[in-house]
């Protein structure tokens, strides 16, 4: 048996994050047998939605939280099976599904439970599972606060992918996510693996986004095009590979999901500053609207 | 006031007049007349000894009082000190680690090394790293110990502090100035909002064996028997181990020795004393066997003796039947017959038992304290024939219900016998009213408890802070049975003379042999 991989997938808030790791996973389930457990670490649950084909009805908080400690829980009350065809007994790859769940919007430490849940899974022997090949995070946001970095800490996720589109704010995030790896690349094993591109079809995003990469010193591991009918498979709470396996859409994630499965360019990033991060925005043409005079004017002014 | 010619303690001091008066006056100020009615007063008191508070009592879900153990730092402090010049470092907040010393220091009275890298408001904002770095630097400059072992408060843990990377980015700024490319800095995260200080000694216990042994597995094994004390808060019982394990003449390393530290001579103070050598630490990977003392205090690291391979498992020793069993196992990984030595001893302590077994059998009992302690304990007091009435465990392990439960089942008294797990001593105080026992055996936090019930306790466990020298002495192997059964029997016997005394009313039993 290889190695287990671990891997992770990070980005800004709202990026598609969730829809693209699933999809993406789903691909490598069913188009290349691998057996996979998805560990959401986002308070809202909703890392394996498509895969379980409804939202996750048990996070290992929320259970913790009933049964007064976390010692009492037992690892099949919060992993569970994915649904349809990626559930253990069909003849493809299987994927099991977790979330660490987490506090309502404006209370406690939702860091905190990421790492509490995560020791949960390793105490319990989640990570020795009979033919497990890969072990993927979905994480929240930028790497604020050490509870989300804990699937990067030595022996976790080594090859780490940040999912972006080439909106402002997306690379921003994508750049301090950098900043989070750099870090823990210098102590350990963690390295950048490559950027997904989530597009949003803004102005020059292709560029944008290969050039970012470049500069944080890896690669645009795919340019994900944009396509409704990622919509329309999520509305029947199902990835694209379920939903419609032919589909141009379905294609381009088993190819994100053969190019994850065959990368070995892992690098420790070069973060940008700030400024350089505009410059590079820049140098796409966007350079009218950022001019230095243009600053602070409305549309109807410049 | 004291009066330099005739200086009093407390206890008379305050009887003086003008303490007295200074305490009336207090609680006059604090409105004391007419803002309590003694006479409600008293009849709240005598409610909460009934069964209805009882019933309220046992149903509360919202604090915990009083509760009998302690936090994971702690635990993972008495490790390190068990290991040879090793400093433990607790990584957070610095009333904490004043916490820790003062703890051990106050049952020990011996003085307890352990450093702080005093993490505050920007700390908590920003993650310790710098004073991780800084702390480590100052630690290993200033105090020169052969290892540091870092453990974490809550602070650091709420906001995920890496100590991995932590160490790692300490050394490497440090470029070797103090803290060498290879000296040791082992760690464990101890979260106190989870477990107790028995987790957090699993948890460094499994660090330092885990890390110290990184890279130096042989292919051989070197035939030794490693020992895990567990969290032993008595010195005598790890000599006495260590005499049964001499007794068979096996070679063996004691992981976790803290018997010499806080058992320091007069004279001149070094900071560290005993210890087990880092270097058989880092070869206990090798061992043929690994016997943990304390089941539920070793749980992880076991799991990882049982992955390396290593015969032995768990074994506690407090009792005839957990000695018997321990000298057993003992015969059985060395292959040697059990020594006349402890044959000797072990009747001794047969026929000492036999002595005394009309005193304490028949014995309402509650116990409290650690699981594993529990389990000895238990399993002695069924031995010698008494009830373990209330058997009382804040802090219990998934199975140890079920493990005393079987020992109890063993009694014939087993039905009256009652587990209460996960429960503290404010439960307890409701239990001995509505349940009396003839004994309780604990902590000095059943202090309160003698004062309000008037059942008398026998001072085992831990901490002890009111009664000296307690923990010089043996709980484990056959001397320390022969302990129990003096400390038991001889509270037994002071009772029954307090309960004869009263001339030509009680005393047709004040016999002078017993």
């Amino acid at each position: 048996m290889a190695a287990l991989r671990q891997i992770a997938f990070y980005g800004k808030g709202g990026i598609g994050k969730s829809t693209t790791s699933q999809n993406t996973l789903a691909s490598m389930a069913y188009y290349f047998d691998k057996n996979i457990m998805i560990v959401g670490c986002d308070p809202k649950a909703d890392s394996t939605r498509l895969i379980l084909h409804e939202k996750a009805q048990n996070t290992i908080l929320q259970l913790a939280a009933e049964m007064g400690t976390v010692e009492d829980l037992e690892l099949e009350d919060a992993l569970k099976p994915g649904a349809g065809i990626f559930a253990p007994e069909n003849p493809h790859g299987w994927i099991q599904c977790t979330e660490s769940g987490g506090p309502e919007p404006g209370v406690g430490c939702a860091g905190r439970g990421v790492i509490t849940a995560i020791n949960f899974l390793e105490e319990e022997g989640a990570y020795e599972a009979e033919g497990l090949d890969f072990v993927s995070y979905d994480v929240l946001g930028d790497v604020v606060c050490g509870g989300f970095a804990m699937p990067i800490r030595e022996g976790k996720a080594q090859e780490i992918y940040i999912v972006m589109s080439g909106e402002m704010m997306a690379m921003y995030a994508a750049n301090n996510i950098s900043k989070g790896i750099l870090k823990y690349a210098n102590t350990g094993g963690v390295r950048l693996a490559g950027l997904i591109c989530n597009a949003r079809m803004t102005d020059f995003e292709y560029d944008l986004a290969k050039a970012l990469a470049t500069d944080l010193g890896t690669h645009m591991i795919h340019f994900v095009p944009r396509n409704n009918i990622v919509q329309r498979a999520e509305i029947r709470r199902m990835t694209v590979v379920e939903y419609s396996p032919k589909a141009d859409q379905a294609i381009e994630y088993k190819e994100l999901a053969r190019k994850i499965i065959a990368n070995d360019f892992k690098i420790i990033p070069t973060p940008l500053e700030m400024d350089d991060l505009e410059d590079l925005i820049m140098k796409f043409g966007l350079d009218l609207e950022a001019d230095e005079d243009n600053i602070g004017k409305a549309e109807a002014e410049a | 006031m004291q009066d330099i010619n005739n200086i009093v303690n407390g206890k008379d001091l305050f009887k003086k007049p003008e303490y007295q008066k200074v305490l009336a006056d207090k609680k006059e100020f604090e409105g004391g007349y007419g803002a309590v009615n003694p006479a409600k007063t008293a009849e709240i008191a005598e409610w909460t000894r009934g069964w209805d508070y009882r019933e309220k009592n046992l149903a509360r879900e919202a604090i915990t009082i009083n509760p009998a153990k302690a936090c994971q730092p702690l635990g993972a402090v008495m490790v390190a000190l068990g290991f040879e010049n090793t400093m433990p470092y607790v990584h957070g907040s610095h009333g904490c680690v004043a916490y820790f010393r003062s703890y051990f220091t106050r049952h020990f009275k011996e003085p307890t090394p352990c450093v702080s890298d005093s993490m505050t408001e920007d700390a908590a904002v920003f993650g310790g790293l710098v004073n991780m770095k800084d702390g480590l630097k100052n630690c290993a400059a200033v105090y020169k110990p052969e290892m540091i072992a870092v453990s974490t408060t809550c602070m650091a843990e709420v906001i995920g502090d890496d100590l991995y990377a932590f160490a790692t980015a300490a050394k490497e700024e440090d470029g070797g100035e103090f803290l060498a490319e290879d000296f040791p800095i082992t760690y464990a995260h101890t979260p106190s909002f989870t477990g107790s200080h028995i987790t957090g000694y699993d948890n460094m216990m499994h660090g330092i064996m885990s890390q110290l042994t990184e890279g130096n597995k042989k292919e051989e094994k070197n035939g030794k028997i490693n020992i895990i004390p567990g969290f032993e808060t008595y010195i005598g019982s790890i000599r006495s181990v260590k005499a049964i394990v001499e007794a068979f003449g096996a070679e063996y390393t004691m992981l976790g020795d803290h018997s010499d530290q806080w058992d320091m001579p007069a004279g001149e103070y070094s900071m560290f004393a005993g210890g087990t050598p880092i270097a058989d630490a880092k070869d206990c990977i090798n061992a043929k066997a690994t016997i943990s003392l304390q089941k539920y205090a070793t749980i992880k690291t076991m799991k990882m003796a049982k992955k390396w391979k290593h015969a032995g498992g768990t074994s506690n020793p407090i009792g005839l039947k957990g000695t018997d069993e321990f000298v057993m196992k003992l015969a059985e990984l060395t292959g040697k017959e059990v020594p006349q030595k402890l044959k000797t001893e072990r009747g001794r302590l047969v026929d000492a038992m036999q002595d005394s077994y009309p005193y304490m059998h028949g014995k309402k009992f509650a116990i409290w304290g650690d699981p594993d302690f529990l389990v000895g304990m238990v399993s002695f007091l069924v031995e010698m024939g008494a009830e373990p009435t209330h058997v009382l465990c804040n802090n219990p392990v998934r199975g140890w219900e079920d493990e005393i439960r079987a020992i109890l089942d063993t009694s014939p008294a087993s039905a009256d016998c009652h587990i209460w797990a996960g429960k503290d001593l404010w439960h307890m105080r409701s239990l001995l009213f509505t349940q009396p026992v003839d004994f309780m055996i604990g902590n000095s936090y059943g202090k309160e408890l003698m004062r309000d019930t008037n059942i008398p306790l026998i001072y085992i466990g831990f901490p002890i802070f009111d009664r000296h020298h307690l923990h010089r002495y043996s709980i484990s192997g056959y001397d320390g049975a022969l302990n129990l059964l003096t400390w038991i029997t001889n509270k037994v016997l002071d009772q029954l003379d307090e309960d004869t005394k009263g001339i030509a009313s009680t005393d047709y039993f004040f016999d002078l042999i017993r």
